[in-house]
């Protein structure tokens, strides 16, 4: 049998060192371990619990660059070159298909609104086509509600993250990257040398405690970065969020695209088993780590879709669920280099929409370790934005080593 | 603070024995069960208008179904009852339910509850046993409970545990021809057994009584039998039936070297099933801790001998917290209820508890033995061919789950089922996921109890998109804090768009 992701660490020394240490086993900072490890860098990530199993793994599945704020789309449209060769790269195709993503318009106003992305990212290149009116109707004739028209994005579309996430991780430890499972950051600094992370494996009969020292340090912490960050004396307004989702039984296929709605609200796809995978609304959080989807959420979305889909009156929901996603006040994400600590580099807070862009800025904080810089703007996701809200005299802390993590 | 009525899930022994108690204590409980009539599974009533004998029904147990019938209808003005109602949702504070005739959706805020949701057949798959004319054991003999139909004119039922002999018995008594009872286990099993088993020597020799009528009627009755596979016949799928079963002698626990030859019975339908699991998920989902029982194999919620479970207000009865049979789950009904009355403050017979406890102990030592007389067939993991159909919903085989395990490292349930769709289908794990852990387990080379269990996810069985919300007038529902927190928070988030 192959080398197991969680116990392999049981036969090797307490101690570990690596070039780089990444914290966060989702699909930014397993991309991030691929990228580092193929360009021959001697890679450790620490994942709490398993690779691809948070957000990464429970999230609605869109693969998705129509809607976003222009400052993405560079970021995007890197991500859209990766999905595009993503069998290669991971070793599965897990299930993703340039299915289109349609955006619906449900008045005038939300029509104009599509419009002027259309018009905005036409820069970019997304190839949006605005449909309403007759081939609206010819189209979509399983399209119920008072839609007007909608914005496809056709080779935008959809995956599997459950496939996708965990199959970077084992890209990852392909390559050659040394990822560890099930181990919890405890405490994380910086010696005036090296990182140094004292960390906690569970190898499901105790607990091993594990120190890992590295000249650079990637937090893809994901809803939890923020307590990294703050080792390092970079306070930001974190906060948690959690999709409601929910799935159908499998019916026959109806919906070519992947659908969202102009304003939120609800947004659906078809998989290729033949389920119809929904979202909307928020779920609760059971605790700091866990959530589910919650009772109003899904009695508020289960009429939309009959509303948005008149077909599935009759078709049963078989499951729902959610997750624990890192938020930012201003919806975008923290991606770049610390403010305070040489070395460090954050990749986080993607705001339940990282799933896209995610391989994208694994590979942008690969280039910023390897090379210092990367050739996509990022500007726009320092962590320094975040900087005015922040007493002076939390900073210059970072050369502290071993500062608490709670 | 005025207190909500307690509510009680399932109205089978254990539910009907908690709503009396709870009423002879001036509680008026809402009862909730899925069946249209109470007395759960193994006392269910046929529908309105089917006149067979509760004698006919219920054969030895008729006085015991007769008086759970009777008390609880006797209940009827004191207690808000709804049948057909199907709990498929819970939260902190609220249940959500759905009228399964009208599909009405409603909801209940809770304080109190007392879980009695009952228990499923454990399924061990063999191949062919996806061909129209299998049945659980337990779903044959509802078939024959509720509307008087056999699944077969000639039936062979296979698997173990106390409820094939039964099963057998009343097919037969039915005046089905039972071809076969192929019983995975041994009687040296049996007789390992009986020191434990003696401590309830009525419940011994009913078992008892039911093979010696089967003997006595010249039934087949195989031990060491290992099921090979169903064969069916038929111009194409959609009139395939089950044609045959085929099985030999070889023990399913024990390295034991005598293989017998294949044996081929020519039979219309099988029943099988290897003891029962509990249906846990409404504890799951009112947050209940869960370990593993090593005596049933299987992930329970955790329960003092009172049946409170860790999460205060929520108690556990009845097979749905662990298998003990319904005289067991008569007397935990009673006791959880007399649990719920003293943590309300109601002043309760003590004695009575301590009895019921004392008797609930016995029944525990006597299930142990049933699991020695009837063990687990361990080696059924690695007799699975890797083309076995363990989840029928998604087609997934065994050996899918080894590759899983294999080449991605899956060593956990919810991992696995991630990776290969297993539980993630109409059932959502309720049929396939006892022997989805057997294969993992086996795979791996880890105990089972170290593989995990599904994560309890809504609905608990599957609603329509089109059930209508009517939101309960007289009971507002207020939102758990961190809901309300959330929302307000992501009201103004949310307009930029949808997530991925």
């Amino acid at each position: 049998m192959k080398q197991r992701v969680t116990t392999d660490i049981n036969a090797g020394p307490k101690r570990l060192s690596a070039d780089v240490l990444i914290v966060g086993g989702g699909i930014v900072g397993t991309s991030a371990a691929l990228a580092l490890a193929k360009a021959g860098r001697k890679v450790v990530l620490l994942e709490r619990d398993l690779c691809g199993s948070r957000s990464s793994g429970i999230n609605y599945g869109g693969v998705r660059r129509q809607g976003r704020s222009v400052s993405q789309l560079p970021l995007a449209q890197r991500a859209h070159r990766i999905w595009e060769g993503l069998s290669d790269l991971i070793g599965i195709d897990g299930e993703y298909v340039r299915s289109g993503h349609f955006k619906l318009a449900r008045s005038a106003a939300d029509m104009q609104a599509l419009e002027a992305y259309a018009e905005l990212s036409k820069p970019f290149g997304l190839g949006i086509e605005l449909i309403s009116g007759e081939r609206l109707r010819q189209q979509c004739p399983w399209l119920g509600g008072a839609v007007v028209g909608g914005s496809l994005c056709p080779e935008d579309g959809q995956a599997n993250p459950r496939l996708v996430s965990p199959a970077f991780a084992q890209a990852a430890q392909r390559a050659g990257a040394h990822i560890i499972e099930r181990c919890e950051v405890r405490e994380a600094g910086y010696d005036g040398t090296a990182f140094s992370v004292r960390a906690e494996l569970n190898t499901g009969e105790g607990r091993q405690s594990l120190q890992v020292r590295a000249a650079s340090l990637i937090n893809c912490a994901g809803a939890w970065a923020g307590k990294l960050a703050e080792a390092f004396g970079e306070t930001v307004p974190m906060f948690s969020g959690h999709p409601n989702m929910a799935v159908t039984e499998p019916i026959p296929h109806f919906l070519p695209w992947s659908l969202g709605v102009e304003g939120g609200s609800i947004y659906c796809r078809q998989v290729s088993r033949g389920n119809v995978v929904l979202g909307g609304g928020r779920g609760y959080a059971q605790d700091e780590n866990r959530a589910r989807s919650s009772h109003d959420a899904i009695l508020a979305l289960l009429p939309q879709a009959v509303d948005l889909l008149p077909a599935l009156r009759h078709v049963h929901i078989i499951r729902t669920w959610s997750g624990v996603e890192g938020y930012l006040p201003d919806r975008q994400p923290v991606l770049g280099p610390s403010s305070t600590q040489d070395g460090l580099f954050h990749g986080f807070g993607f705001c339940g929409a990282g799933f896209q862009i995610g391989p994208a800025a694994g590979e942008v904080l690969a280039d910023l370790v390897m090379h210092g810089r990367s050739d996509i703007p990022i500007d726009a996701f320092s962590i320094r934005r975040f900087q005015s809200t922040l007493p002076v005299a939390d900073f210059n802390l970072a050369s502290e080593p071993e500062r608490k993590i709670q | 603070m005025s207190k909500l009525s307690p509510i009680i899930v399932g109205a089978g022994p254990a539910g009907v024995r908690a709503a009396q108690t709870l009423v002879a204590h001036g509680l008026r409980p809402i009862v909730l069960d899925e069946a249209p009539r109470a007395g759960g599974q193994i006392y269910r009533q046929p529908p309105p208008g089917f006149y067979r004998s509760k004698k006919k029904l219920y054969g030895f147990e008729a006085g015991r179904a007769d008086s759970v019938h009777q008390d609880f209808a006797a209940l009827a003005q004191q207690i808000d009852y709804r049948p057909q109602t199907l709990v498929w949702n819970a939260q902190p504070d609220v249940l959500d339910i759905m009228n399964t005739t009208t599909l009405a959706a409603d909801n209940i805020a809770w304080q109190d509850i007392i879980v009695a949701t009952g228990a499923t057949d454990r399924v061990l798959p063999v191949p062919g046993w996806t061909t129209p004319g299998v049945y659980t054991l337990g779903g044959a003999q509802v078939a024959l409970k509720f509307q008087g139909c056999a699944i077969g004119r000639r039936v062979v039922l296979a698997g173990t545990g106390p409820l094939l002999y039964l099963v057998a018995y009343q097919y037969a008594k039915a005046g089905v021809q039972v071809m076969a009872v192929l019983d995975s286990s041994s009687l040296s099993d049996r007789i390992a057994a009986l020191p434990d088993m003696l401590g309830q020597p009525a419940l011994l020799m009913k078992g008892m009584y039911y093979m010696a009528w089967l003997m006595a009627h010249r039934i087949p009755l195989k031990t060491h039998a290992r099921l090979l596979r169903v064969e069916g016949e038929g111009q194409n799928k959609h009139d395939e039936h089950v044609r045959a079963v085929v099985w030999r002698r070889e023990s399913m626990t024990a390295a034991e070297p005598a293989i017998g030859p294949e044996q081929t019975i020519e039979c219309d339908a099988l029943g099988f099933g290897y003891a029962l699991r509990s249906e846990t998920q409404l504890a799951d989902l009112l947050g209940c801790r869960f370990g593993f029982d090593a005596v049933q194999r299987a992930h329970l919620p955790e329960r003092d001998k009172a049946g409170r479970s860790s999460v205060p207000g929520v108690y556990l009865a009845g097979d749905g917290a662990g298998i003990m049979g319904a005289d067991a789950a008569e007397l935990a009904g009673e006791r959880a209820a007399l649990a719920l009355l003293q943590d309300r403050g109601v002043q309760i017979d003590t004695a009575r508890a301590d009895k019921l406890e004392q008797r609930l102990a016995r029944i525990g030592a006597f299930r142990k033995g049933l699991e020695r007389a009837f063990p687990f067939p361990h080696k059924w993991a690695e007799l699975a061919d890797d083309k076995l159909i363990v989840c029928r919903c998604e087609q997934i085989s065994a050996g899918e789950l080894r590759q899983a395990a294999r080449d991605n490292h899956a060593q956990e349930m919810n991992r696995l089922k991630a990776l290969t769709r297993i539980g993630m289908g109409r059932c959502q794990g309720r049929m396939c996921s006892s022997a989805a852990g057997e294969i993992l387990a086996q795979a791996c080379s880890i105990p089972v109890a170290q593989v995990g269990r599904l994560r309890g996810q809504a609905p608990i069985k599957p609603v329509p998109i089109g059930m209508h919300a009517l939101k309960s007038a007289s009971a507002p529902v207020s939102a758990s804090p961190s809901t309300q927190q959330t929302a307000s928070v992501f009201h103004v988030a949310l307009a930029a768009g949808e997530d991925e």
